[in-house]
C-alpha cells in the first residue's frame, strides 16, 4: 500500500540497496568472479526482506521463530551477502573474502560454512524445494515462520522447480512466498529466445498461488505486495517481480553477458561512481 | 532351502513395521514418498501418522529437496521410493539438497539391483551403491535380511546425517541375528583359507556355497558388509591377512560396488588375490528374479567357480 508507506522508510531502503549494490561491485571485482547481472537485478528485492520483511536477528541466529530465506537462485549470492552484511549478520570486512579459498563466502551460498544462509543452493531447482520443506514444518510445529523462496527465471526452464511449486500450492501453504526475479535474461541471452516461460503469472496462478505482478524495482509496489502476501491465508503467494539484468550500472543493465562475468578496474570505477550518485546528491 | 539359511522374510515390510515404531517413538519424524508407498511399505506410517506422512506423487528429485527443506528444521526424514529415482533420477538433489546441505535424511530405497525381475533393465539400477557411496557425508547400507533391515532402520535415525540404505524387492532368507551395527562387519561363518565378503541379496548364496565347500574340507568365512560406508576396512584386512583371498559378491555393478571398494582398499593396505562377483557392465532385463541373477554372471555354480579360482591361486587346491 504505496500510501501507508511512510517516505522515510523507501528512503531509508533505496540507501541500503545503493550500498548493497557497491558491495557487489567490490566483491566480483575483487574475486574476479562471480555473478554480478542477477545479483544487482534481485538487490531491491533482498533488500526490501532482509531490512524490512524479515522476523531475523542478527543477535540469534539459530533463532527458532525466525523467518526463512531460500535463495533459489544461489549464484547471487553476492547481492544476499551484503545484505546480511550490512543488517549486522557478518563483518563487512569478510565481503572481500568472497570466493577465496578458506572463506565462508562460498562461490554460490552454503549454510554449513555461514549460519544465516537457511540453505545451500546454486545447481538450480533446488531451493524452491526446501523451501517448501520449511515452510510444511512450520505447519506441522503450527509455527509463526514465514518462508520466503527467490527464483531466477531461467531457474523456471528447471522441471523439478515447477514440481516443487506445485507441492506448494496443493498443500496450500499460506506462509509460503515464491518471489520470481524476473530479469528476462540468463547465460546465453534471453530466457524468451531461449526457452520461453511466459506467460509466467498465468502459470504461478495455474499452479495455485495468488499472484501479484510488481516493479521490482520500486520498493513501495514490493512492501505492498507483501503485505498482501502476509494477508492471503489460503494458499501461497507468487510476486513476480520485472526486473532489469544489471540494475544501476548503466553498462550492466539488460546485458546477459554480465550474468557470470565480472567487472574489470575501469568497469568497478565506473559502476562504483555511479552507484555513488544518489537523487539527494547528483553528480 | 538350505539348512544354514532362514526362512525368507520381507525386508520391505521389516522397514515399513521399523518405521512406525520410529514415528511412535520420535514424535516430529516425518516421512515421504513419492507414489509407491504400497511397495516400499511407507503405508504403513502413513496409515498410523496421516499428518506426518507426505506423499508427493511422481517427483523423486523434489522429494529429495522438500526432505532437506524439513530436515533443516530439526526433524529426522525418512523418504523412500525406488532405488532407481532415488539414487539416479533425484542423484543431484541427493547430492546438493540433502549431502551438500548435511541434512538429516534417511533415503530407504526399494528395489535395487537385478531382483526387481520382470520390470526390466529401465528399473533394475545396479549403479546406485557407487552413485549413493561417492557422496561426501552419506552412510550406506545394504542388509541381506529382514533383520538386519530392521536393526539398519533403527541405526541410521541415531547417526545423524545423511543415509542411504538400499533393500531388495524379493524376500531374503534370515542369515544375521539382527545385531547389525553401523561401520561393523558382521562375521556369519569362521574360515581360514578364503573370504567370502557380499552384501544384500548374495550374502546367502555366498553361505550355502561356504557350506558346501566345508564338506570337501575348505574353510571359508562369510563376511556380511551390509555397512558399505562406513566401511569395517580393519575386518577386510583381518580377513586378506588370516585367509590370504577374497571373493566380493554383489548384486552391483562390478564397476563401482562393493568389489571395487574391496579391491582398493586391500590393494592400498594388504594386497590379496580379489575376484568379484556382480553385474557386468551391462543393463539388465525383463525375467523371473532368481534367473536373471543367474544369467547376469551370480549363480551359485559361477559363485563355486570363483572360489576355486583363488583356491587355486592361492595353492589350497590343486
Amino acid at each position: 500500500m504505496p500510501e501507508t508507506t511512510p517516505v522515510e522508510l523507501l528512503r531509508s531502503l533505496e540507501s541500503t540497496a545503493r550500498e548493497v549494490r557497491q558491495e557487489v561491485i567490490r566483491m566480483t571485482f575483487a574475486a574476479q568472479s562471480g555473478h554480478p547481472g542477477g545479483s544487482l537485478s534481485v538487490t531491491d528485492l533482498l533488500t526490501a526482506l532482509v531490512f524490512h520483511e524479515l522476523k531475523i536477528d542478527p543477535a540469534r541466529v539459530d533463532w527458532p521463530d525466525r523467518d526463512r530465506l531460500v535463495l533459489s537462485k544461489g549464484h547471487a549470492s553476492p547481492a544476499l551477502y551484503a545484505a546480511l552484511a550490512l543488517r549486522g549478520f557478518l563483518p563487512r570486512e569478510e565481503l572481500a573474502s568472497f570466493r577465496k579459498l578458506g572463506s565462508r563466502l562460498q562461490g554460490h551460498v552454503d549454510r554449513t560454512k555461514l549460519p544465516c544462509i537457511e540453505a545451500s543452493t546454486g545447481c538450480l531447482g533446488q531451493g524452491i524445494g526446501m523451501a517448501v520443506g520449511m515452510a510444511l514444518d512450520a505447519r506441522l510445529r503450527h509455527g509463526p515462520q514465514r518462508v520466503y523462496a527467490i527464483l531466477g527465471d531461467g531457474e523456471c526452464q528447471a522441471g523439478p522447480t515447477w514440481e516443487a511449486l506445485m507441492a506448494g500450492g496443493h498443500y496450500r501453504l499460506s506462509n509460503l512466498v515464491a518471489i520470481l526475479d524476473r530479469n528476462g535474461l540468463e547465460t546465453d541471452g534471453t530466457t524468451e529466445s531461449i526457452m520461453g516461460i511466459e506467460p509466467i503469472a498465468e502459470k504461478f496462478r495455474a499452479f495455485r498461488y495468488h499472484t501479484i505482478e510488481i516493479d521490482g524495482h520500486d520498493f513501495s509496489q514490493i512492501l505492498s505486495a507483501l503485505d498482501e502476501a502476509r494477508r492471503t491465508t489460503d494458499g501461497p503467494t507468487a510476486i513476480v517481480a520485472r526486473t532489469v539484468k544489471g540494475k544501476g550500472v548503466s553498462f550492466m543493465e539488460g546485458k546477459h553477458q554480465f550474468h557470470g562475468k565480472p567487472p574489470n578496474k575501469a568497469e568497478a570505477d565506473q559502476a562504483l561512481a555511479e552507484l555513488s550518485r544518489t537523487p539527494e546528491a547528483p553528480p | 532351502m538350505s539348512a544354514v539359511l532362514g526362512k525368507a522374510e520381507s525386508l520391505r515390510d521389516a522397514y515399513g513395521k521399523a518405521l512406525v515404531e520410529l514415528g511412535e517413538k520420535d514424535p516430529t519424524l516425518v516421512a515421504m514418498d513419492a507414489d509407491l508407498s504400497g511397495s516400499t511399505r511407507t503405508i504403513l506410517f502413513g496409515q498410523k501418522f496421516p499428518d506426518r506422512f507426505f506423499n508427493v506423487g511422481v517427483m523423486e528429485p523434489t522429494m529429495m529437496s522438500i526432505a532437506a527443506g524439513l530436515a533443516l528444521q530439526g526433524r529426522t526424514v525418512y523418504a523412500s521410493t525406488f532405488a532407481v529415482f532415488a539414487a539416479g533420477q533425484a542423484y543431484n538433489f541427493v547430492r546438493q539438497s540433502i549431502c551438500y546441505n548435511k541434512a538429516n535424511v534417511k533415503i530407504v530405497a526399494t528395489h535395487g539391483g537385478l531382483l526387481v525381475g520382470a520390470d526390466g533393465g529401465t528399473h533394475q539400477i545396479v549403479e546406485d551403491i557407487g552413485l549413493m557411496r561417492g557422496l561426501p557425508g552419506m552412510t550406506v547400507i545394504v542388509p541381506a535380511d529382514a533383520p538386519t533391515t530392521r536393526a539398519a532402520t533403527f541405526a541410521v535415525a541415531d547417526r545423524y546425517g545423511p543415509a542411504y540404505v538400499r533393500l531388495t524387492r524379493e524376500n531374503l532368507p534370515t542369515v544375521t541375528d539382527g545385531s547389525f551395527q553401523i561401520g561393523k562387519a558382521a562375521e556369519l561363518r569362521g574360515g581360514t583359507d578364503l573370504t567370502i565378503v557380499a552384501v544384500g541379496s548374495l550374502v546367502a548364496r555366498g553361505l550355502e556355497v561356504a557350506a558346501e565347500l566345508a564338506q570337501v574340507g575348505i574353510s571359508v568365512r562369510v563376511l556380511d558388509f551390509a555397512s558399505v560406508k562406513p566401511f569395517d576396512a580393519p575386518a577386510l584386512l583381518r580377513a586378506a591377512r588370516d585367509t590370504g583371498a577374497i571373493l566380493v559378491l554383489e548384486e552391483h555393478s562390478v564397476l563401482t560396488g562393493v568389489g571395487a571398494l574391496v579391491a582398493s582398499t586391500t590393494s592400498e593396505n594388504y594386497p590379496v588375490p580379489v575376484r568379484r562377483v556382480g553385474v557386468p557392465d551391462v543393463f539388465g532385463e525383463s525375467g523371473d528374479p532368481w534367473a536373471l541373477m543367474d544369467r547376469y554372471g551370480m549363480s551359485k555354480e559361477r559363485i563355486r567357480d570363483e572360489a576355486w579360482e583363488l583356491l587355486r591361486a592361492r595353492g589350497k587346491v590343486h
